[in-house]
């Protein structure tokens, strides 16, 4: 029975227009979502959005002044932190300094009628889990920052939560580190299957680590979707932008027949475009859209060829990274950011400041942004 | 250059801590090994040696463990005790309200509130207890008043009367230090800890107790030395019969003129305490560095 259920995406987590404000400022704006059974699903968003207030709802820290979180089909909207199936990872650990670490990750243990042998065995086992078999005597000054973030994953997941909450727990580790654990926090939340909930405000780790995004600016959810959703197609500008789609451009529609349309870029460049009935209706007659750098290239002419897009531009700065170079165009009043993969040893083309060069894009990487 | 200036900034306070602190304790141990002369003052040493091998030296230090004053020092030692117990028991709920219950921007207030009774002499707010705890004081004439008895409690010269005025004198320096090591705790400990399953009741227990140990301890011993070596609140406020090692010493001083009995007095209870610091130390002063 269990398992056919659990063969089919189902809630685990129903957050129901959940609002908050501390003061006189709001934090949350009725944010409802659903997050599914075994999914990692990211909160993204600015320091400040409300990410991670979210979280402390989620966790019981903070009450709401409006809506339901129900997990797991019940009400735990008003329970205390201490009777709900979640656990939580903070940001600085939180691990209890008096104690060493066999009793940090024996800490919640006691409250669950366990005899002392199997406290330990499954002490035991969680360290192994998080590979710090034989720290079970340190104490949390003696350890470094990825052991002390292990000790505070051990001390959660040993409780076998049904959600564990994660509030920016990489932040303190230096990049390498951070990468590695971003590898290994992916592995162990797909081999022990709980559902993860992960606050961050770094777009790189909440895609590579995420099954689903929910990007979260001024206590709005702006969208929710799988990392490539997000990425490739942000729905509002705030998450373009966030995202780094950079080339923002105002466009006036004219409707030509009933599926072609002509988009111009006033003063710089009309181009046709077919889209199907769904697309239509969004997009009124003035509307945005963005175009990411590295789905921009730059050529010398323009390209005579109706998928592509060739915007007439001059060449305004270079920015070379290594593995990438950066361009910065002026096209009119428009400024265009082109991101190109040095996939070479040699410079695909060159170009120099105050150069005349045409931007090029093929259509479909044109995304329309959504008009609030 | 630079490092070894800083130096002179201690001149000033070892100079005070010399002069007016160290130098009186030594003269005063130098007199717990004279004798009381016939009016006051000292009996001259007329035979050093005798004086030495006679252990007439000693005699005063001897005098200290008579079985007359262990009832005085068993005394001492409960109402201390006890005083330090309940100050304790009284200073944690206040402190721990304060450090996690009270708004921020309204803690200053409440702490000045505990610190203001500083602000007016000791002997002063002593006094104003017998005209609180007498039978014509306040409490007295209000019970008699509203019809609650006929006649007044006997609310002052008696151990209630000392171990009030004891607790009441010494609750501040309970309550500062927990206060203190309560407000750094990392909130987010506390989270963790009703995160993890632990009731309000438990988290008291397994994080916020054993983090504020330290506070404990240092509230305990600034509130247990003093009390130990009290004698204005026992003086003013206690009967006869609570003589405390305090009234002991300063009786000696002040009405036996035995100065050399009165500082040997004085040299074993500071000895007791060191004693006991120093065991403190030993058995647990590794687990928590506070002292």
């Amino acid at each position: 029975m269990e398992k056919v259920a659990s063969s089919i995406e189902q809630a685990l987590i129903e957050i129901q227009g959940v609002s908050k404000s501390f003061g006189n400022v709001k934090v949350l704006n009725n944010i409802s979502l659903s997050i599914n059974k075994g999914e990692f699903f990211s909160l993204l968003g600015p320091s400040g959005c409300g990410k991670t207030t979210l979280l402390r709802i989620i966790a019981g820290f903070e009450k709401p002044d409006s809506g339901r979180i129900i997990i797991d089909g019940v009400d735990y909207t008003d329970a205390p932190p201490y009777r709900r199936p979640v656990n939580m990872v903070f940001q600085n650990y939180a691990l209890f300094p008096h104690l060493n670490v066999f009793e940090n990750v024996a800490f919640g243990l006691k409250y669950q009628n366990l005899s002392k042998f199997e406290i330990k065995k499954k002490v035991l086992e969680a360290l192994e889990l998080v590979q710090l078999s034989g720290f079970e005597n340190r104490k949390p000054s003696e350890l470094s920052g990825g052991q002390k973030q292990r000790v505070a994953l051990a001390r959660a997941l040993v409780l076998k939560p049904k959600v564990l909450l994660l509030d920016e727990p990489l932040n303190a580790l230096d990049p390498k580190l951070r990468k590695e654990m971003q590898i290994e926090l992916k592995k162990l939340q797909h081999n022990i299957g709980i559902t993860f909930i992960f606050v961050t405000h770094d777009q790189e780790e909440a895609l590579s680590i995420s099954d689903r995004i929910a990007v979260i600016n001024n206590g709005q959810i702006e969208q929710v979707g799988t990392g490539y959703e997000i990425f490739e197609r942000p729905r509002t500008e705030f998450v373009a932008n966030f995202m780094g789609a950079r080339n923002l451009f105002n466009a006036i529609l004219h409707r030509l027949g009933k599926h072609i349309f002509e988009v111009e870029l006033p003063n710089l460049v009309k181009f046709r475009i077919s889209m199907n009935d769904e697309k239509i209706k969004p997009i009124p007659d003035e509307f945005k859209f963005v175009v990411r750098p590295e789905k921009i290239f730059i050529r010398k002419t323009p390209l005579k060829n109706s998928s592509f897009v060739s915007v007439p531009a001059t060449v305004e700065s270079k920015l070379y990274y290594g593995a990438s170079t950066s361009w910065i165009l002026r096209a009119n009043g428009f400024l265009i950011f082109v991101e190109e993969q040095n996939r070479d040893v040699k410079f695909r083309q060159d170009f120099y400041p105050g150069e005349k060069v045409y931007a090029v894009w093929e259509k479909r990487n044109i995304v329309f942004l959504e008009t609030r | 250059m630079k490092g070894k200036i800083y130096w002179l900034f201690l001149v000033p306070s070892a100079f005070i801590l010399i002069v007016f602190f160290l130098f009186p304790l030594l003269i005063m141990f130098y007199y717990s090994f004279l004798q009381r002369g016939v009016y006051g003052g000292f009996e001259p040493i007329e035979n050093v040696k005798e004086y030495i091998f006679n252990f007439i030296w000693l005699k005063n230090y001897i005098r200290v463990f008579d079985p007359l004053y262990i009832p005085i020092y068993i005394r001492s030692l409960y109402i201390a005790f006890l005083t330090t117990l309940i100050c304790l028991l009284l200073g944690y709920p206040v402190a721990y309200y304060i450090a996690f219950k009270v708004k921020p921007e309204r803690k200053i207030l409440y702490l000045f509130f505990i610190i203001v009774p500083l602000w007016t002499s000791f002997l002063i707010r002593t006094y104003a207890w017998i005209l609180i705890l007498r039978d014509e004081g306040l409490i007295n004439l209000l019970l008699m008043k509203i019809g609650v008895i006929d006649k007044p409690l006997p609310l002052l010269y008696n151990e209630f009367s000392v171990l009030l005025g004891l607790v009441y004198g010494e609750l501040p320096f309970m309550i500062l230090p927990i206060y203190a090591s309560l407000e750094r705790i990392d909130i987010s400990l506390i989270e963790a800890s009703k995160d993890l399953g632990a009731n309000e009741f438990a988290t008291l227990k397994r994080v916020i107790l054993p983090l504020t140990f330290p506070g404990i301890i240092v509230g305990v011993v600034i509130v247990f030395i003093p009390t130990l070596g009290s004698f204005i609140v026992s003086d003013l406020l206690g009967g006869a019969k609570s003589m405390l090692i305090g009234n002991l010493i300063q009786n000696q001083f002040m009405i036996a003129r035995d100065k050399p009995f009165g500082s040997a007095i004085a040299f074993v209870l500071s000895a007791f305490v060191l004693l006991l610091l120093y065991i403190y130390r030993k058995f647990l002063g590794g687990k928590f560095e506070v002292l």
